[in-house]
């Protein structure tokens, strides 16, 4: 099976090639960079260097969130429209999880993958390695970085953070609850090769035309609109004209 | 058979997703839109992070939907064209990345087009392009005069200064109590009406081809607040029938004058104001009187909106012109024709 996993979650952009479980080309950019730009060009590279053509491609395996909302965009059209005009499998994996996949399956620990969002907030949630499966712990959510401390020391066992520690969120990490530590710098990179060996072993979305991005967030407008109109059950505000 | 270039074009500017199937820039096969509108009804105009959202949802229905209505496959488009600016940048980077992804994986070229290039191209389902020509585009976020000494060459001679006409029709609207976007329903008040209130015709003597509709807009909203406050409740219909009048002065005048001042042989009206009746009932009037000589197309009202039926239009002539993109290519939400000394 040849699957191009992609990951634009966040500052990171990383492209795999990967067939059945061998990686043959990987790029990941951590420039400040604008991953409209580079995402479609490294594809196409890595495409040519392995000497495969767009329709050789069997599964897209993409990172679907949650991240910049941009940046999971940008991957999730990437995929989602590959896979719906080559007509190929689509599988979309968390973000987080592909970060906590870093992490060694030898540990025993909770592994806890962030994203921070400004203003003392982050993309969370918990993992942990049972019988070689990462398995979810705490689901994926946006929640402020003291609650998820505060939650996290609560927890009887040892907990391993992994992502990026942004200057707003560095004081956080100068005092962490005793039995939670951070895992080096490194681990925080994504990769896609983790994120192809995941997809390949999930099963392919049923209907692509649905598959959005995992925002976690409704949008601020939204939220007061509801709030404004509680009961109001309609779904879909768009038509065909 | 005659040779037929077939273009898929997306339009992902602002709150409409469209793909269509346009064949030799001249014969829509396909044109599917799906409007947000409802969606951002809900906050009174458009937010960009729920439109993007929008796109997403619909980007891959639009794209079967339109190959399918045309009935063709991808080894029958001859390359792929998308609006790549002005709008806004999270709902471009749909179509652009949609429209990469799909050149790419059939081998097909890519056309980056103007959205303004794609209102004008509107007009061209209505017949021939000649030059020199004269654009006025009006539309939500624009309204400027265009010259066109020939093809694929654009000038902006006099551009808006401060609102948009469009924009300046959904403001008022909303004093009036009129949902997002209200230029419609303005103008259906304003054939009911009359011009009663004068207000002020911005800019309508300047020796330039600029506009101004900000002033009016203030004038228009202190005359119904100050009502409001004596407790006095004024026709609607004349409102708009006084507001109308005055965006229809001012644009009128200007582009007869900026055809006395630049011989074309053609004047097109194109963008989402130029569904309004007024302005057309108008130019029609105006250029028999003092243009006779000079042609005159209007978009079709169903093709004055963003659609992608007009970027595949637009997008034929770039094709021929040999614009191509790369897959680097960007969104830009800025982006313009340049603008020409005007002396
Ligand atoms: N009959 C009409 N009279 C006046 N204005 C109208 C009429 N119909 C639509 N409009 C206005 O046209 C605008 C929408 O046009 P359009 O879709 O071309 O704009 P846009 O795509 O948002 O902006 P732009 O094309 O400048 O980027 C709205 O402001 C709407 O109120
Ligand atoms: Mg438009």
């Amino acid at each position: 099976m040849k699957v191009l996993a992609i990951d634009t979650s966040n500052h990171p952009m990383s492209v795999a090639l990967v067939e059945d479980d061998q990686l043959l080309a990987t790029t990941t950019l951590n420039m400040v960079c604008n991953h409209s730009i580079y995402l479609m060009p490294t594809i196409d590279r890595l495409c040519q260097l392995v000497k495969w053509s767009p329709t050789d491609l069997d599964r897209v395996v993409v990172a679907q969130g949650p991240g910049s909302y941009t940046g999971i965009r940008i991957a999730a059209t990437t995929a989602k429209v590959l896979a719906d005009t080559l007509n190929i499998d689509l599988v979309g994996v968390s973000s987080l999880e592909v970060v906590a996949r870093n992490v060694l399956p030898m540990t025993t620990a909770i592994i806890v993958p962030f994203f921070d969002t400004r203003r003392g907030n982050v993309f969370a949630g918990a993992y942990q390695w049972k019988d070689g499966q990462l398995t979810s712990q705490i689901a994926d959510q946006h929640l402020a970085m003291s609650d998820l401390l505060t939650q996290l020391a609560k927890i009887d066992q040892q907990v391993i953070m992994v992502g990026h520690v942004t200057k707003k969120l560095a004081d956080q990490f100068e005092k962490l609850p005793q039995n939670v530590s951070l895992a080096p710098r490194a681990y925080g990179i994504p990769s896609t090769y983790q994120l192809a060996l995941v997809g390949v072993d999930q099963p392919a979305v049923k209907e692509i035309d649905p598959f959005v991005p995992h925002y976690l967030r409704i949008t601020e407008a939204e939220a007061n609109w509801q709030k404004l109109h509680p009961g109001v059950t309609r779904k879909n505000y768009v038509r065909e004209v | 058979m005659a040779e037929r270039t077939l273009i898929l074009a997306f339009e992902t500017s602002c709150d409409e997703t469209s793909v269509a199937v346009v064949e030799n820039g001249t014969k829509i096969l396909s044109n599917v839109v799906a409007t947000q509108i409802d969606s951002h009804q809900r906050f009174g105009g458009v937010v960009p992070e729920v439109a993007s959202r929008h796109h997403i949802e619909w980007i891959t229905r639009c794209v079967d939907q339109s190959l399918e209505e045309a009935g063709v496959g991808y080894g029958d488009i001859a390359a792929v064209a998308v609006t790549y600016g002005p709008g806004l940048v999270g709902s471009l980077l749909v179509g652009v990345t949609a429209a990469k992804v799909v050149a790419w994986a059939h081998h097909l070229p890519l056309i980056p087009v103007n959205h303004m290039a794609g209102h004008l191209y509107a007009a061209r389902y209505v017949g021939e392009f000649m030059y020199p020509q004269m654009a006025l585009l009006v539309s939500g976020g624009h309204t400027e005069l265009v010259y066109m000494p020939k093809e694929h060459e654009y000038e902006i001679i006099g551009e808006t200064r401060d609102d948009a006409a469009g924009e300046a029709y959904d403001k008022i609207g909303r004093v009036l109590g009129v949902n997002y976007p209200a230029g419609k329903t303005i103008d259906e008040w304003a054939a009911q009406g009359h011009d009663t209130f004068h207000f002020p015709r911005a800019m309508e003597k300047e020796a330039n081809y600029d506009f101004s509709f900000s002033g009016l807009k203030s004038a228009f909203i202190n005359t119904v607040h100050n009502a409001d406050q004596r407790g006095e409740q004024l026709n609607k219909y004349d409102l708009a029938a006084s507001f109308q009048q005055s965006v229809v002065d001012v644009l009128a005048e200007k582009t007869m004058r900026a055809l006395d001042r630049y011989p074309v042989k053609q004047l097109i009206l194109a963008g989402g104001v130029a569904a309004n009746h007024g302005l057309r009932t108008r130019l029609d009037h105006d250029m028999a009187k003092y243009h006779p000589e000079v042609g005159m197309l209007q978009a079709p009202l169903k093709l004055c909106g963003d659609n992608a039926a007009m970027i595949g239009a637009a997008g034929y002539v770039d094709y021929q012109h040999g614009d191509h993109a790369g897959m680097d290519l960007n969104a830009v939400p800025g982006l313009m024709f340049k603008r020409m000394e005007v002396k």
